[in-house]
């Protein structure tokens, strides 16, 4: 039994240091293959960030069929928690576990430095620690990572409070449709960023602003156990 | 019988394609102003064991549904060619 499941896709590049900053927050956290149809009974699964299937087709097309997937879909409608970064949030909309699609940054550039995003959103499994309101500054890294939706998704994340993350006003680095940097299903269990918090876990890093989303967790997690 | 199946990927219109408007600007700096509304989209190209070209049409209307297009953001169309 672990508490947290990170899976690693053909492609995927941060699930070690994914798994360290889990470690960190005080889970006990392990990779899962792709291949792999069982989740080891952990109550987190994080989809890391990376290029699963060299983004072939489209960024997160192809890794969605993995066999692994049918468990995280399960996991995610049973309300346990599951978390994409990057590639990962790429996954989970390409699978439908998550409304809307990444594409090609709006200057065509990838994009890697540190932009400053708002936790709007701090009742999900993730951000529990933060403030409503407070700011962290996340490095991003990807090519691909404007948001679009739907006129009426958009307005169902808005109404709800589904947006977690969102870029300050001219920090929006890639022409995300209303600045959105992150968003959640309706129920919070699910979670998706663009930003890597798993990068900005230690102040050796030159930055240790991401680690409460893992800390979050580790609480989140505690609470599990509380009413099992 | 096989059939030989084109597909067409098109980005959404109205949605921005920053990659179109690129190819535009170059093919201007290369003396073609008259082009315009330059679009980006992907070609798959296929082959299709079924028992007709209707059926052949059905088999790859569902392909694009469920993989080779993203209902959110792109439109596809295809065309079955007869052997």
């Amino acid at each position: 039994m672990i508490q947290a499941a990170v899976v690693r896709f053909p492609g995927s590049n941060c699930e070690t240091e994914t798994l360290r900053a889990l470690e960190a927050a005080g889970l006990s956290a392990d990779v899962v293959w792709h291949r792999d149809d069982a989740l080891r009974g952990a109550d987190v699964v994080v989809l890391p960030g990376g290029f699963s299937y060299g983004d072939y087709l489209r960024s997160g097309a192809i890794a969605r069929f993995s066999p692994i997937m049918a468990a995280v879909r399960e996991h995610a409608s049973g309300g346990g928690a599951v978390f994409g970064i990057c590639n990962g949030f790429q996954i989970l909309c390409e699978s439908g576990l998550l409304p809307g699609a990444l594409l090609r940054n709006a200057e065509l550039t990838f994009v890697s430095k540190p932009v400053t995003v708002r936790i709007e959103r701090t009742t999900t499994p993730f951000t529990g620690v933060y403030s409503e309101g407070a700011t962290v500054t996340l490095p991003v890294a990807h090519g691909e990572g404007r948001f679009v939706a739907s006129d009426e998704e958009l307005r169902e994340l808005d109404a709800r409070g589904r947006v977690v993350l969102r870029y300050l006003a001219g920090q929006n680095p890639n022409g995300s449709t209303a600045d959105i940097a992150g968003i959640s299903n309706a129920e919070g269990n699910v979670v998706g960023i663009m930003p890597h918090p798993e990068r900005a876990t230690s102040g050796v890093l030159g930055n240790d602003t991401g680690a409460g989303f893992f800390t979050s967790l580790a609480s989140w997690t505690s609470t599990l156990k509380g009413v099992a | 019988m096989t059939f030989r199946v084109l597909v067409r990927v098109m980005p959404r219109a109205g949605l921005l394609d920053p990659e179109g408007q690129a190819v535009e600007r170059a093919l201007a700096e290369l003396g073609f102003r008259e082009a315009a509304e330059v679009r980006m989209g992907r070609a798959v190209e296929l082959a299709v064991e079924a028992a007709s070209a209707e059926d052949a049409g059905r088999l790859v209307q569902t392909m694009c549904e469920r993989l080779l297009a993203n209902p959110v953001t792109e439109d596809f169309s295809f065309e079955v060619i007869t052997p």
